[in-house]
């Protein structure tokens, strides 16, 4: 992890929200509401069809930033937040991509240093307007960059 | 069922979980499709320096989220801001919460938190709830 990956980012991946999907990851949360996954609730409801939950964007793909490549384990998440515009909608076409939005480095308890790498995640609808944004905060301990090399 | 535009401040949603078990974690992960084995395999966690598997902070936050699905016909989850304090284990007990801190011109913004059955708050943030007009 470097500074240089700071502004770098993915290209936009075509996602369509599935129906299926947002069940199971409802059940998933033990929050198998109407408002999720009855389609007659749905097209009674305000947007005429099923929403997905706040953190269902977690399953959607953001495609591949060139060059970054974070470790596949001894990451620490430590913080997540989710803007809305509006609920993401069952069935809709969403267009993803990630962004590498800050990195810096802080001295841990033990005198080495720790990353902190800031994603920012979007989700855009067909006519490009932005649907949600994803902010996650991930911490690189100590041990895993000694590891990188870096 | 209460509606969410009348509360006053102060007022809160709550509920208990059922303690956390390894079939819950193995749906996460199928669900969402985080595989980290940390979060299914006690070997694998056990190699990460954990006393056993822990909940995905994601599961918790999913969970949390919730409290809020009964009143999406008055409104939406305009943010959602959660810091992960603590680890969540296998038979953890999470209570889930939220307390509403202000309303502004339709927005209602709320303190939420996890917290286990040590009182240890586990996942803690805020959300704000915005009113349909």
């Amino acid at each position: 992890m470097s500074k240089e990956w700071i502004g770098k980012q993915s290209n936009k991946v075509k996602n369509r929200v599935d129906r299926l999907l947002v069940k199971r990851f409802a059940e998933s949360i033990g929050d198998l509401h109407p408002f999720y996954v009855d389609e007659e609730f749905g097209e009674n409801a305000r947007y005429g069809r099923n929403i997905a939950p706040p953190t269902f964007p977690r399953t959607l793909d953001y495609g591949v930033i060139e060059g970054v490549e974070l470790p596949k384990k001894g990451l620490i998440h430590g913080e997540e937040t989710y803007i809305y515009n509006r609920p993401l909608l069952v069935d809709e076409v969403v267009y993803c991509y990630a962004k590498i939005e800050d990195y810096y480095e802080k001295v841990g308890k033990s005198g080495g240093k720790m990353g902190f790498v800031i994603i920012k995640r979007f989700g855009e609808d067909e006519k490009g307007d932005l649907i949600f944004t994803e902010i996650q905060n991930v911490i690189i301990t100590e041990a895993v960059r000694k590891e990188m090399k870096v | 069922m209460s509606i969410i535009t009348e509360f006053k401040i102060g007022d809160t949603l709550e509920v208990t979980l059922d303690p956390v078990s390894r079939l819950d974690l193995i749906k996460y992960a199928g669900a969402s499709g985080d595989f980290n084995p940390i979060h299914t395999i006690d070997a694998e966690a056990k190699n990460a320096g954990l006393p056993g598997i822990i909940a995905h902070g994601m599961w918790t936050m999913g969970n949390l989220s919730k409290l809020f699905t009964p009143y999406y016909g008055e409104g939406f989850i305009k943010e959602f801001k959660v810091r992960f304090a603590s680890m969540v284990f296998l038979n953890d007990m999470i209570t889930l919460r939220a307390e509403l801190e202000e309303e502004r011109d339709g927005e209602l913004l709320f303190n939420v938190s996890a917290v286990n059955q040590k009182d240890q708050v586990v996942v803690k943030g805020t959300v704000q709830f915005t009113r349909y007009e």
